[in-house]
């Protein structure tokens, strides 16, 4: 069960991202996984819900997207679809084939929420005064 | 007044713009923003994992992560390869392990140089734990350098394969008292893998249960060509294929990296 330090490093890269663009907190956050990345979507979710807590990302909902294994054969050069433990080209069966997608662990997009539109006047001394009203 | 945002301090910011911080019955909508990052999810692995690296080749290191489950007979393997090889190559071991410092005194009474990192409850080792080990325990003493570093990982067939430590090759151990469709059910760990070795295959003859076809058949049916070799670390020390296949590695490791 490693989807609890997947899911502090994601929340790292989140709130980093969320200080940098000054957001008061974050929505969405979607990434797309694959079969073949080591992680267990489930797991993610129920770890998320436990890591998000703490600044900007108390609120944030975590998408998946997920992406399927596609393959390249080395011998007939068919692109074809599998399952994990079942790597075969589909087209001549040969097991020398490469990765096209598949083991995908990425961080698509993030949702920030920049707070009120007025908020953002760059003579606003601290960012947190106006984010209360 | 406000005292929400303390606003009745006299300030040159609220002089010039009393209105917009006054507006509490309307407030403007919410903006938000979707920014597309698409980085990998381990970003802060991935990163220190590749400073490791850099060091090693500086250091002209040649760094294997070694996994598997557990007992499958990594530190057996180690303590016999440390004395097979001799003083062909100097040999260091960082050994990863919930709890005790078992393993690395295990290969310190061999003579091997090796330093233990616990993990607490962690089920695998990160690029930062490496990172932090390579600090207390330097690759080269005395002005001699290390060949091989071996990292020897949680016995787990699970989580190991997603951290990337900053290692060159990944060998992952299959033992023969295991069950030989483990590259099926584990195929992201053997996927990983830049060797698989049957290990304890002089338990083959009493072992009616395993059989190496079948291991190998698994392997290539998670779309592979990793090669697939046997050692007995036990009685008969059976380790020749292995010794041949890191001598061989480094060799084309040094080549490479000149």
């Amino acid at each position: 069960m490693h989807e609890l330090a997947v899911c502090e490093s994601l929340l790292s890269q989140v709130r980093t991202l969320a200080a940098e663009r000054g957001a008061e907190s974050v929505g969405t956050i979607t990434v797309r996984i694959g079969p073949l990345s080591g992680v267990e979507p489930e797991l993610l979710i129920q770890a998320f819900s436990i890591a998000r807590a703490g600044r900007h990302t108390g609120q944030a909902r975590l998408e998946i997207e997920s992406v399927a294994i596609e393959l390249r054969c080395r011998d007939c050069g068919a692109e074809s679809g599998a399952i994990p433990n079942r790597m075969l080209c589909s087209n001549c069966s040969s097991w020398r084939v490469d990765l096209i997608h598949g083991d995908e662990m990425l961080l698509a997009s993030v949702e920030l929420h920049l707070g009120r539109s007025d908020s953002n006047d760059a003579q606003s001394p601290d960012p947190g005064d106006a984010s209360d009203v | 007044m406000c005292e929400t945002c303390g606003c009745s301090i006299t300030d040159v910011s609220h002089a010039v713009m009393p209105d917009v911080m006054h507006n509490h019955e309307y407030p403007a909508p919410v903006r938000t923003e979707t920014v597309e990052v698409l980085k990998g999810l381990m970003h802060a692995n991935d990163h220190a994992a590749v400073h490791n690296r850099e060091h090693f080749d500086r250091s002209g290191v040649l760094v294997i992560n070694l996994m598997s489950s557990p007992g499958a007979g990594k530190t057996r393997l180690l303590e016999r390869t440390a004395e097979a090889l001799g003083d062909r190559f100097r040999i260091a071991v960082i050994e990863g392990d919930l709890e005790t410092e078992n393993d690395a005194e295990r290969l310190r009474a061999g003579g091997v140089r090796a330093h233990q990192i616990t993990t607490g409850s962690a089920c695998h080792l990160d690029a930062h734990m490496i990172h932090k080990a390579l600090h207390e325990f330097p690759l080269a003493v005395d002005g001699q350098p290390t060949d091989i570093l071996f990292i020897e990982n949680v016995g787990n067939l699970v989580c190991p394969a997603a951290f990337d430590l900053g290692q060159h090759l990944n060998v992952v151990l299959l033992s023969t008292t295991e069950g030989d469709d483990k590259p099926a059910k584990y195929p992201v760990m053997f996927r990983a893998a830049d060797l698989v070795l049957i290990s304890k295959a002089d338990l083959l003859p009493v072992l009616d249960d395993f059989s190496v076809e079948r291991a190998e058949k698994s392997l290539r049916q998670i779309g592979v060509e990793t090669p697939m070799l046997r050692t007995a670390a036990g009685r008969t020390h059976e380790l020749s294929a292995w010794l041949e296949w890191l001598e061989s590695s480094l060799e084309a490791w040094r080549a490479a990296a000149a």
